[in-house]
């Protein structure tokens, strides 16, 4: 859209009254921060963009309090930064979905915890959700209010932060964030184990975190997108002989089952940056991410052959990653993980796709009313993108 | 509170009877004597007998009870163990009480998935007694952990002396079934990580019992680690401890807790469980570290180093299983100790940077002076949440009012340092009237309209949390301000 009318308000006192004003209009709008996910959501809404710019300065950044504080758009990659000069990091693993795209990295902090974007640590150190302490920012009333706080301990009422992060700028901008961060872990190390199949997969990565190893993140890539020797992937991190003690303690409970190499942290690294961004599924077709409870995680990668589908799956299991090589197939995606008790968000799709299939996976009847009244409480003009996943 | 509504009030035998109509038999209680069993939850100063007790059994039971009572304008108060120490559960007179005890039930517990669903009611400590044989554990552990149930967990998003490392309720709930006040049932999260939506589960912990009534929990169990470790440390001063908290953490650890007392906590502690404590030390912290032998013990000599560099004069590190609950056992009993050294205490829960800490230590000190009363800090370290309990007898004319006031410019001093008001005690009807410290009308009004989307006649326990509960028709209102200028300045490229 080269004619899409893009404001780009100056202070939090401009960004008041171009909401307000938006609102009085009836003025939808995109809320952009990097852009690096413009392509999700269905194409062609009606919408101003609302560029956010210069909220990119960090605040206040005490590493022993574990907390940090910093303008919304503030790239990513220079929090990264500052982050990791101090031994310290987001535990939540985000990363830039610019990639996906094939766009340079440019996510911001806010777009980043908007969209709800979190790594395959995840799995154990939570989400961005568990690390988003509080905010500041702008609803689509046009008006300045903040939420939640900024140390890590707080139930000072509502926990509007865990409202604000996967919001997708439908309810608020966000100008200022405070997020908690953790110490960078000194080493990390990965057991692969070699030439197991999906179910099997499932069921090894469950044990070893049902074990003391203490895994932090555990994926597995089938044959079939990693030159045909499936490969399943246990990281191990924390303090050099704690880590130590723990590959010895996965070698002896799988060593009798797959064959198992032991990476060291350079491969460590890339293996996890491949999973990270998804770089075994690029290329045409259809993009989805399927969450569901972590034993379901096989069978979804069964029920989805038919259609072709090459998957990737993270948080052992419970995130499968799936590339189906047409258009088809999107009811059958949102059916099987329906029926295995998890949802399906379409990422990377052809416009024609994303008109006619949502975006989000369709919530129940109760939840979903439920969730339109809460975003009529911060939006009730419905200018903040309500379009975006229908 | 708000005021009875005397009309509710009248038809109390109506009440009664289409309670007893949905819940048969000792379901619902409304005897005056029975009634009184449940007049206060752990804020004993507040009390009031409800209108009417219900212990319903099934979700289909609580649907039709809030049905009935949205229908027929009636409040409802929701109760867990009744633990609360924020007045979470404190009953209405004009209001229904609704118990959860006997939504008592562990119903699922899938260890390759690593999760349970349990009912409300089942307390925390049983979520970990029935997966322990397998060698799992459910890991938030308020001090109240025999007696609060996971119901109340969820409303509160409690923690305990390990959330540092493994967070608090709302990092360990996956998924809950809750009833609306219009009696609509509805699922939120599930067993898988991450919602399709809006985070609705992440703002129904937390909640206080103000947006639904919860039915079913699933929670993350984790596999308990091999061992863990303690180490006792003495320091001279309050600076000292906290700049020895800050170093671990500086150095990447994250103990799997880290304690502070001071001195009349440690002394009141002593006394109580003769736990070994140095008697001549301002702080003394406890380091627990937990995983791998290998990792607690090249863990325990770092914290070690650490401590001595800061001057730690007590330095002891646990050799046994024994040894370490020895060193837990003063911190465990800080609250009944100091209830024994004084008639009654008022236990407060503000968090703050941490590196404020002898500022504010200093400045309770100032006004414990101008109030006359006592105070014994105890202190989530790693956390900056602080749980100083002000020593008062409610049998001196005036002392309780005192204890409150000195409570409320200890919270407002947290607020001012840039913390909060509760760490994970709760708002309540306590703390209530405070919001404004750290709130504008409008921040709050942002969190009543989420209120509205789950209650719009404001009846779920309504008191508590809100210092003035607006109606949701006056709050859904936008002032578009500046008039309605058409076209602003604004830049525009
Ligand atoms: C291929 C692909 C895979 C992805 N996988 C995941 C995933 O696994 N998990 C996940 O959660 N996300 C996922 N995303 C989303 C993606 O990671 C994010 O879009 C990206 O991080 C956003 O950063 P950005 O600054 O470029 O945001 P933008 O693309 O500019 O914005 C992203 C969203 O955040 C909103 N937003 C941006 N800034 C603000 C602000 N200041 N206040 C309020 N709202 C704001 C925008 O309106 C938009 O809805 C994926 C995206 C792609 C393209
Ligand atoms: C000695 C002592 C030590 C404590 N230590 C700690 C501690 O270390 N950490 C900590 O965080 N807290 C602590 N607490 C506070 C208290 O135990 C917790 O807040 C606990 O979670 C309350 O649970 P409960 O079942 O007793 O809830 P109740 O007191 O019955 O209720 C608390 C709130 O939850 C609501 N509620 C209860 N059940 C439901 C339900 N099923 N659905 C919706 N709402 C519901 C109620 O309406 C109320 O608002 C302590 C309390 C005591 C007395």
């Amino acid at each position: 859209m080269a004619d899409q009318e893009i404001l780009r308000p100056n202070g939090t006192d401009e960004l008041v009254e171009a909401v307000g004003q938006a609102a009085a209009r009836g003025q939808r709008l995109e809320v952009r921060g990097g852009g690096t996910k413009s392509a999700i959501g269905r194409p062609g809404r009606d919408t101003a963009l609302l560029q956010i710019q210069g909220f990119d300065r960090v605040i206040d950044y005490d590493g022993p309090e574990l907390v940090l504080t910093a303008g919304a758009s503030t790239p990513l990659a220079k929090i990264e930064t500052l982050l990791a000069q101090n031994n310290q990091m987001l535990a939540f693993e985000p990363f830039d979905h610019g990639v996906l795209f094939g766009l340079p990295p440019a996510a911001t902090l806010g777009g980043v915890i908007a969209a709800g974007v979190s790594g395959s640590r995840r799995l154990t150190a939570g989400a961005v959700r568990d690390h988003f302490l509080g905010l500041r920012g702008v609803s689509g009333r046009g008006e300045a209010f903040m939420g939640g706080a900024k140390v890590v301990k707080n139930v000072t009422g509502y926990d509007l932060p865990k409202l604000l992060a996967n919001s997708w700028g439908q309810l608020a901008v966000m100008t200022e964030v405070t997020l908690k961060v953790l110490p960078r872990p000194q080493t990390v190390q990965t057991v692969v184990l070699s030439g197991l199949d999906e179910r099997q997969a499932c069921l090894i990565m469950g044990q070893a975190l049902g074990s003391q190893a203490d895994v932090a993140a555990a994926a597995h890539l089938p044959a079939d997108i990693n030159g045909g020797l499936a490969l399943t992937a246990l990281r191990l991190e924390g303090f050099e002989p704690s880590v130590k003690a723990r590959v010895q303690m996965v070698l002896e409970q799988f060593g009798a089952t797959a064959s198992c190499d032991l990476l060291p942290p350079e491969a460590s690294a890339l293996l996890w940056e491949q999973v990270q961004h998804v770089k075994p599924l690029q290329g045409e077709g259809t993009l989805w991410r399927i969450n569901v409870p972590p034993m379901a995680g096989s069978e979804v990668t069964e029920r989805l052959k038919p259609y072709g589908a090459r998957c990737l799956l993270d948080w052992a299991g419970g995130l499968v990653w799936a590339l189906l090589p047409t258009t088809d197939g999107g009811q059958e995606v949102r059916d099987v993980a329906s029926t295995l008790g998890g949802h399906a968000m379409l990422i990377r799709a052809p416009e024609a796709l994303r008109r006619s299939i949502p975006t989000q996976h369709p919530l129940a009847p109760g939840v979903a009313a439920l969730t339109q009244r809460v975003k009529d409480g911060f939006d009730p003009a419905a200018i903040l993108d309500p379009e975006r996943f229908i | 509170m708000p005021v009875p509504d005397g009309a509710v009030l009248s038809r109390r035998g109506e009440i009664v009877a289409a309670l007893r109509g949905i819940v048969p038999g000792e379901g619902v209680i409304s005897d005056p004597a029975s009634l009184r069993a449940y007049e206060s939850d752990g804020l004993t100063a507040y009390r009031q007998v409800p209108l009417v007790v219900v212990l319903p059994e099934t979700t289909a039971q609580v649907s039709a009870i809030l049905r009935w009572c949205n229908a027929a304008g009636v409040k409802v108060v929701p109760r867990g163990s009744g633990t609360s120490l924020s007045g979470g559960a404190l009953p209405l007179e004009d209001g229904v009480l609704l118990g959860l005890s006997k939504f008592n039930q562990v119903l699922d517990i899938d260890y390759d998935s690593r999760v349970a669903v349990v009912q409300p009611g089942v307390t925390n400590l049983a979520i970990t007694r029935a997966v322990e044989d397998r060698g799992f554990y459910y890991a938030p552990d308020p001090s109240s952990q025999i007696a609060c149930s996971i119901g109340g967990n969820v409303a509160e998003n409690s923690g305990g002396v390990h959330c540092l490392k493994y967070g608090l309720t709302t990092n360990n709930v996956l998924g809950v079934e809750m009833v609306m006040m219009d009696g609509e049932v509805v699922r939120l999260g599930g067993q898988h990580l991450d919602p399709a939506g809006l985070d609705l589960l992440g703002i129904v912990v937390g909640s206080e019992g103000l947006l639904g009534v919860v039915t079913e929990v699933t929670v993350r169990i984790l596999p308990k680690p091999q061992t863990a470790r303690a180490l006792l440390l003495g320091f001279e001063t309050v600076e000292r401890a906290g700049q020895c908290v800050a170093d671990v953490i500086a150095a990447g650890i994250i103990p799997a807790g880290m304690e502070m007392m001071d001195r009349p906590a440690i002394h009141a502690a002593e006394a109580f469980v003769h736990a070994g404590y140095p008697l001549d030390v301002e702080a003394l912290l406890i380091v627990e570290l937990d995983g791998p032998y290998a990792e607690c013990d090249y863990l325990v000599e770092q914290v070690a180093k650490i401590a001595t560099a800061n001057g730690a004069v007590t330095s002891r590190v646990s050799t046994s299983e024994d040894e370490r609950l020895a060193f837990w056992a003063g911190r465990k009993a800080a609250f009944p100790a100091v209830g024994r050294i004084s008639p009654d205490y008022y236990c407060m829960d503000g968090t703050i940077p941490r590196r404020r800490l002898p500022e504010v230590l200093r400045r309770m000190a100032a006004l414990s002076d101008h109030y006359g009363l006592k105070v014994a800090n105890v202190f989530h370290a790693g956390d900056g949440n602080l749980h100083p309990l002000i020593l008062y007898d409610a049998n001196q004319p005036g002392e309780l009012e005192r204890a409150e006031d000195f409570g409320a410019d200890i919270l407002r001093l947290c607020v001012e340092v840039g913390g909060v008001l509760t760490g994970e005690h709760g708002v309540g009807v306590e703390k209530r009237d405070l919001m404004g410290t750290m709130f504008t009308e409008i921040d709050l009004a942002h969190q009543q309209r989420v209120k509205c989307a789950f209650d719009p006649q404001l009846l779920l326990n309504p008191g508590k949390v809100f210092p003035t509960l607006h109606r949701c028709a006056e709050m859904g209102r936008m002032h578009i301000h500046h008039g309605a200028v058409p076209f602003p300045d604004l830049p525009r490229f």
